[in-house]
């Protein structure tokens, strides 16, 4: 099979970059990134749709878009990029299916239908005909991208996988993309990938949105999923970066695409957690690169208009009337710092009733750890103390940094500075990243 | 990410051509691209204006500010409305742009990105209050 993409292409397909010329290697390879990010979603969705092989469909996607990035800065961009990405990517899928039909006449088949409009006559760069328009049933589209969501983020994947795979054909991120985000190498994104893939196929995962019975716990870890971007965003669990912004503010992008595509209230406290946390960014870290904690931060460069976009999606969440969940919980409190002043200015006692509230649609040892936090600053140290003490007395979080920072924190105000410089060094032996264990260590070097 | 601004810019060429349109078709056209842009979560903010006919402008080229109603006569162009995007580089909000729902001579979409805080030093007085202003106006839409 010939891969001439381009070259025979007549010259009104090519659009003159900025400087009126084509060729420009970097400047086409970023608008090859911009059209992906894009149309990832739309292309790999249309694309696994058509042959019902959600594998094969990221394959030949992939492929499509290795063939732009060697295409493109050589031939200029072409006039309508997303259908030269599609009739490339359905090409290499008729390729695929040709070459599979040797061995089974369901794929032979399959390579006639999809041949059928003349999509095989032309070149990968060739204008798209009417069998393109018939790929992109506007009324499918949107079925399509929640189905690739419900899939990159199925049980039967790994949580590593799910969030590779979201950022992959979801978010239209590069495996060097995802791989700079979470301080891996780069062969170890791609194998997370190509691994997740096969497990799809072995699980014989269909490419739809799941039936009405499943929707509830395959949306939740969609939810999850975003939610773990996010966080890894937010806060860096390794390395020497505080936070990695870009990885967050995707995150919340793909919570925006998920509110219009599954409207639940859920997906609205999560879009509202997320907003509502992002908010903050600018007056976490100090001009050197240090974490600023929430006492310190200078409120006045919290992104106003991101809180307001919170407090909009949690009023939906709320507005539905069967009460919020964890997500929308968690989004409520973090809307209690954003609207106030200060912290001593905060509705600490309306936040230990929302932890109360968030205990029991969601029980775990991190949020009675934060009720104790929110019951000290709402009655005082001593109070929080006890809550800490029970946490410590039942063994939970035990290996976790958290529950000796805290507890160090509260020994501090109640004037108890040798077991409060004793917890602060033990967290900082036991937490992960560089830029938090400073913060620890300093603190008890202060008392 | 980034905040850009997408400006529709267009002659009077392309505003007379603009008001020959079937306005119930460009209401559904600008509808489709507007929602394209929420499904894909970069829609930021976005507004078109009326007739600069209906406007003023308020020119410095002289000692005192000078008002003339309506368009200025010299006016080359018009601005007739903005969309801002959040986007993660200038070629993406270049890729949105070039899928807005407009045609003909003299119609044009400028792509400027938005400054934020880090453009400015943060230790200006003025810089301060500005902050403090934001924070009283989503206060007041609370």
């Amino acid at each position: 099979m010939a891969r001439a993409a381009g070259a025979a292409r007549p010259v009104s397909d090519v659009v003159p970059d900025g400087e009126g010329r084509t060729g420009d290697g970097a400047a086409s390879r970023r608008v090859v990134e911009a059209v992906w990010r894009i149309e990832s979603s739309r292309i790999v969705g249309a694309l696994a749709r058509y042959t019902n092989d959600f594998a094969l469909a990221e394959d030949v996607a992939s492929e499509a878009l290795a063939e732009a990035l060697v295409a493109w800065p050589r031939d200029g961009v072409p006039r309508d990029p997303t259908a030269w990405l599609l009739a490339t990517g359905r090409r290499r899928a008729i390729d695929a299916f040709r070459r599979r039909s040797g061995r089974d006449e369901r794929y032979a088949a399959l390579a006639r239908d999809l041949g059928e409009g003349g999509v095989v006559t032309g070149g990968p760069g060739s204008a798209p005909g009417p069998a393109d328009d018939l790929l992109w049933d506007p009324d499918r589209i949107d079925d399509d991208r929640l189905a690739l969501l419900f899939v990159a983020c199925h049980p039967v994947l790994s949580k590593e996988a799910r969030v590779a795979l979201t950022l992959r054909v979801v978010g239209g991120l590069s495996s060097e993309e995802i791989a700079r985000a979470f301080l891996v190498p780069v062969p170890t994104v791609q194998a997370r990938i190509t691994r997740a893939k096969k497990t799809l196929a072995a699980a014989r995962v269909p490419f739809e949105v799941p039936a009405a019975e499943d929707r509830a716990e395959r949306l939740g870890s969609v939810l999850n999923v975003l939610y773990l971007i996010f966080s890894e965003g937010s806060t860096a669990t390794a390395g020497d970066d505080w936070m990695r912004p870009d990885l967050a503010y995707e995150a919340v992008r793909l919570a925006r695409v998920l509110t219009r595509l599954a409207p639940e209230p859920e997906t609205f406290g999560l879009l509202a957690l997320l907003e509502l946390t992002a908010a903050r960014f600018p007056a976490r870290t100090s001009p050197d690169g240090e974490p600023v904690l929430l006492e310190r931060q200078d409120r006045r460069r919290w992104d106003r208009s991101a809180i307001r976009r919170g407090r909009d999606a949690l009023a939906q969440a709320v507005a539905v009337g069967r009460g919020l969940g964890p997500y929308g919980l968690q989004a409520a409190i973090a809307e209690q710092h954003d609207v106030a002043r200060s912290v001593p200015e905060t509705d600490w006692e309306r936040i230990v009733v929302l932890y109360e509230a968030l205990g029991r649609v969601a029980p775990s040892p991190v949020v009675e750890l934060n009720r104790a936090v929110a019951v000290s600053m709402a009655a005082g140290p001593a109070a929080g103390l006890d809550l800490v003490d029970d946490l410590v007395a039942r063994e939970v979080l035990s290996g976790s940094y958290l529950l000796p920072s805290v507890r160090g924190e509260l020994l501090a105000r109640l004037g108890r500075n040798d077991e409060a410089r004793g917890e602060l060094e033990l967290a900082a032996r036991l937490c992960g990243n560089a830029r938090e264990r400073g913060v620890l260590e300093a603190k008890a070097a202060a008392l | 990410m980034a905040k850009y601004m997408l400006i529709m810019r267009s002659t009077d060429e392309g505003q007379a051509a603009y008001e020959e349109m079937d306005f119930a078709k460009v209401i559904e056209d600008m509808g489709r691209y507007n929602e394209s842009m929420m499904n894909a979560g970069v829609l930021a903010a976005g507004e078109g204006l009326s007739d600069a006919s209906e406007g003023a402008v308020v020119d410095f080229s002289s000692d005192t500010p000078v008002v003339t109603d309506g368009p200025y006569g010299e006016t080359k162009e018009l601005f007739n409305g903005f969309w801002i995007v959040d986007v993660a580089s200038k070629e993406e909000a270049i890729e949105w742009a070039k899928r807005a729902p407009l045609s003909g001579a003299g119609t044009k979409l400028e792509v400027r990105r938005v400054n934020g805080p880090e453009d400015f030093p943060q230790d200006n007085e003025w810089m301060q209050k500005e902050e403090g202003w934001r924070e009283q106006q989503a206060q007041r839409a609370q």
